[in-house]
């Protein structure tokens, strides 16, 4: 195997994701302590600023295009990373865990029978190995492992590493074209929930629970959110409920996150909630209940009724935006 | 038409889990065990594409024998037939799928439906593993499927809303929350699981491409500041947050 790192990087729209990045910056990380190169890949048709990827530490990009790559095809885009490792010989491959990285990074993984360690927290290089950390049983262990395959494919959860300050190195971008990709599976078309930021992808997140008392009150949340530029977030009871929809779903069975900010408002932090939201970098929490577990988890919390503190906290920030 | 469903038994999300004094595994004692929670997904859409299309269902679980509950479940629900591929030792994904997907290819199974995700390890990547290693075509975390001729249409959910995704049998679906309503197994269904025969098989042994160097608890967090009882703790904590965590 020659000593080459793939680094996927994910576009929708034509637009680079934020955590594709964060993934470049570890890719060149590695690449910098195991003295291998990085080829960064893209897959689309037009992608915006791919230059950008140089910014973070690695100066090639492959970029293969054609039209109807606009749209995620797991089979296409799954025969044309393979078809670049082999040429390529790479032996490791970095995807961010988001939701197209999930469902494409196994498929790798498969047809170059490669160990693939998925949803990494950490990632460390020791004695020429790297050891990944991933969190298991809903975040209630971290296992420590590493792969022994020759190829090895690792996906890393969003927000968690650091892509660090851009440069303002650019990267050489070659473009493929490719001509008849396999579209045997195949996005036609994108519903798009109206206009509101996801949860998966804010730096913020304002969480509303059952201590919300109906669906009517969500309207402090959303206030909330907007003034945050937040997304606003929801606990399975509320989504079981039918208040909220289950794409604000955190959690075991929703998404998993980690905002810089999550607040969580009227949440009793039950163990499958915290599952999706316990890598947070900072959590506040807002609830009633002295001995609820959300306080457990919770750098900064109020023990008071959310029908007065949310509407003074709304006082609150718009004086500090004004 | 063939359909397989396979199945996964874990630890029941509430369940505490304490690591086992090597420091290599969890220690089983006093945990619940329980049928995957998004398999209970994957079985109810067997159930109703069998209901729609006839054919047969069966279910597919690697493990060791307290497995077999999980089976007994799926036939209570209303599963034809239930095959354990016997395996005791660890296993990481792809070669729990490579053990799946010789037992699928047995079977014929066009139609072959996963949880989207096993709620020990927390991969979700044995049902597009499997399918790869099939040549099947695949969908995951659908929460929506429609079968039509031999055109497969599903909704997957993704950041900020839903894909529309079109392939073609033969093909493996992970169903995510919100696909179908799972039913609960009737008495006359639990009634007839108990005689059914859950077919036992040995497999291959593992060959692992994942060595677990260490299992660890999460460093607890710092017991957080309860800043105040009411809304007069309101300044404080924007200030909190500006200034110390600035995150505002
Ligand atoms: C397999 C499985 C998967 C699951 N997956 C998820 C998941 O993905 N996400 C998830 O969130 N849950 C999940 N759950 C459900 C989880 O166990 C809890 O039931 C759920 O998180 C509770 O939601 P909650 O905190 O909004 O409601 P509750 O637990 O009812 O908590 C409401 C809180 O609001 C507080 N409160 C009430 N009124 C006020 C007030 N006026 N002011 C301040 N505080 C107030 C209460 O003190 C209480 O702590 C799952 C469960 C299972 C079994
Ligand atoms: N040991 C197993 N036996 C049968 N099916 C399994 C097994 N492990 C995982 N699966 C299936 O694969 C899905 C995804 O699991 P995972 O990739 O482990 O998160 C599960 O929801 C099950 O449908």
């Amino acid at each position: 195997m020659a000593n080459k790192i793939l680094v996927f990087i994910e576009q929708r729209n034509g637009q680079i994701k934020k955590a594709s990045y964060e993934a470049v910056r570890v890719a060149a990380g590695i690449a910098a302590k195991l003295s291998y190169q990085v080829e960064a890949v893209a897959i689309g048709d037009e992608i915006e600023n791919l230059e950008s990827i140089g910014n973070y530490g690695v100066s090639n990009v492959k970029h293969f295009k054609n039209s109807e790559l606009i749209n995620y095809s797991p089979s296409a885009y799954s025969k044309i990373l393979f078809d670049f490792a082999k040429e390529t010989e790479s032996s490791i491959i970095l995807f961010p865990n988001t939701s197209l990285g999930k469902d494409l990074a196994p498929r790798l993984a498969a047809k170059l029978d490669a160990g693939i360690a998925m949803d990494c927290t950490a990632l460390e290089v020791q004695n020429n190995e790297i050891i990944v950390t991933r969190p298991i049983y809903a975040g209630k262990v971290l296992i420590d492992v590493k792969l022994t395959s020759a190829s090895k494919v690792f996906t890393l959860r969003p927000n968690v590493f650091n892509p660090g300050i851009p440069g303002d190195t650019k990267s050489e971008v070659s473009i493929v074209n490719i001509n008849s990709p396999d579209l045997s599976t195949k996005v036609t078309e994108i519903k798009k929930s109206e206009g509101k930021l996801d949860v998966a992808e804010a730096e913020i997140i304002v969480s509303g629970g059952r201590g919300m008392k109906g669906p009517e009150h969500f309207n402090l949340v959303e206030e909330l959110s907007q003034l945050l530029g937040a997304a606003p977030g929801a606990s399975r009871a509320v989504v079981d409920a039918g208040w909220r929809p289950h794409g604000e779903q955190v959690g075991q069975t929703g998404k998993t996150v980690s905002p810089t900010l999550y607040i969580a408002l009227g949440i009793s932090g039950a163990i499958q909630h915290l599952a999706g939201m316990r890598s947070s970098k900072y959590i506040v929490a807002i609830n009633k209940d002295k001995d609820a577990p959300i306080f457990q988890v919770a750098d900064y919390g109020i023990v008071g009724d959310i029908f007065e503190v949310i509407p003074a906290l709304i006082e609150e920030i718009k004086k500090i935006k004004s | 038409m063939k359909i397989a469903v396979c199945v996964s038994h874990v630890p029941d999300t509430a369940a505490k889990i304490n690591i086992s004094g090597d420091g290599k595994g969890i220690d089983p004692s006093g945990v619940t065990y329980v049928v995957n929670p998004y398999d209970e997904f994957a079985i109810e859409e067997a159930l109703k594409t069998k209901e729609k299309f006839g054919g047969e269902t069966i279910a597919i679980s690697l493990g060791p024998e307290a497995n077999k509950e999980t089976l007994r479940k799926a036939l209570a629900m209303g599963i034809d037939n239930a095959v354990l591929l016997k395996d005791e030792s660890y296993r990481d994904s792809l070669s729990v799928a490579k053990a799946l997907a010789s037992e699928i290819k047995l079977h014929n199974a066009e139609l072959v439906f996963f949880g989207k995700q096993s709620v020990d390890y927390d991969n979700s990547v044995v049902g597009q593993l499997t399918a790869e290693l099939l040549g099947y075509n695949c969908i995951s975390v659908a929460v929506d499927f429609k079968l039509d001729g031999s055109k497969v249409i599903c909704e997957r959910e993704i950041e900020g809303g839903k894909e529309v995704i079109k392939t073609s049998l033969p093909a493996v679906i992970t169903a995510q929350k919100g696909l179908n309503e799972p039913r609960y197994a009737s008495l006359k269904g639990i009634m007839t699981a108990k005689k059914k025969v859950i077919e036992e098989k040995t497999v291959d042994a593992a060959n692992n491409y994942i060595e677990i160097v260490s299992f660890k608890r999460p460093a607890p967090k710092q017991a957080g500041k309860i800043i105040g009882t009411d809304a007069s703790a309101v300044p404080e904590l924007v200030r909190l947050l500006r200034e110390e965590a600035k995150v505002i």
